[in-house]
């Protein structure tokens, strides 16, 4: 299977797709980045940092 | 009393960075716990990313538009360059998006966070002026489109970015010389004044106090 077979399966060459509402105009590919980075950031706040206990009790 | 040495603006030079920076708070062995967070693995990630950015724009530099236009191997090296710069962006606003609910520019930090928020400002116009470089049609439609409003803010007296030559100039030279600048600025600031503490700590706190 080819590069361009590859790229073939998800098709770039048409139309984006976009969001509105009211005065929001904004593409799918953004929206879903700044949804994956709110829930990255998230993540980031909430997931346990490895080793953090050991160094706490460590000091 | 000083002798010529003493004098000397290289000794001085010196002297004054190993005060400032000594070797061990310029890379020391440890970290206070608050520093074991991912927020800082995010600003890593930025500079790991901006490493990749600068080393695939070298490869297309060396190779050309024809190259990452048409060569699957010139393809990939395009893409690449563009990914790792969506990497960049990506992990950088989250570490923003951190530092900032953390108020990082407390106990005398607020030239870490000003050069922080500079080198974000700065990265979105070299991304910018990389989209005007890349010479195809999207290029064509973001210069034309974005010509009307640069000029309507009088900078295109200056800065024109229908000219290929002045946009491509900024975007392999002048600007990533600035990113680059002001993230190792940006590091140095956070050794010199460590790491901002919680706020249930003393928000002068440096490394190894």
């Amino acid at each position: 299977m080819s590069f361009f077979h590859i790229a073939a399966l998800l098709p770039l060459n048409t139309l984006g797709h976009y969001i509105h509402w009211r005065w929001i105009d904004i593409s799918v590919a953004n929206f879903v980045v700044i949804v994956l980075m709110i829930v990255t950031f998230i993540g980031a706040l909430l997931a346990p940092f490895p080793g953090r206990r050991r160094r706490k009790e460590q000091q | 009393m000083s002798t010529d040495i003493d004098r000397q603006w290289t000794t001085r030079l010196r002297r004054r960075a190993l005060k400032l920076l000594p070797p061990e708070k310029i890379m020391p062995d440890t970290q206070p716990t608050y520093v074991s967070s991912w927020i800082y693995v995010f600003g890593v990630t930025t500079m790991a990313a901006l490493a990749v950015v600068i080393a695939s724009g070298c490869l297309l530099a060396l190779r050309g538009p024809q190259w990452w236009h048409t060569s699957s191997v010139g393809l990939f090296v395009n893409s690449l360059h563009l990914w790792s710069v969506e990497i960049f962006f990506f992990a950088m606003v989250i570490h923003l998006w951190g530092k900032y609910f953390m108020a990082a520019w407390r106990g005398g930090r607020a030239l870490t966070w000003i050069t922080g928020v500079v080198t974000f400002v700065v990265s979105v116009a070299t991304a910018f002026t990389g989209y005007l470089s890349q010479s195809n049609f999207d290029s064509q439609w973001i210069s034309t489109q974005a010509k009307d409003g640069i000029n309507a803010t009088g900078g295109g007296a200056y800065w024109n970015v229908l000219n290929m030559g002045q946009m491509l100039m900024w975007h392999i030279v002048l600007l990533p010389l600035a990113v680059v600048a002001l993230v190792a600025l940006h590091v140095l600031l956070v050794r010199i004044k460590g790491v901002v503490p919680p706020f249930e700590e003393p928000a002068k706190i440096r490394v190894g106090q």
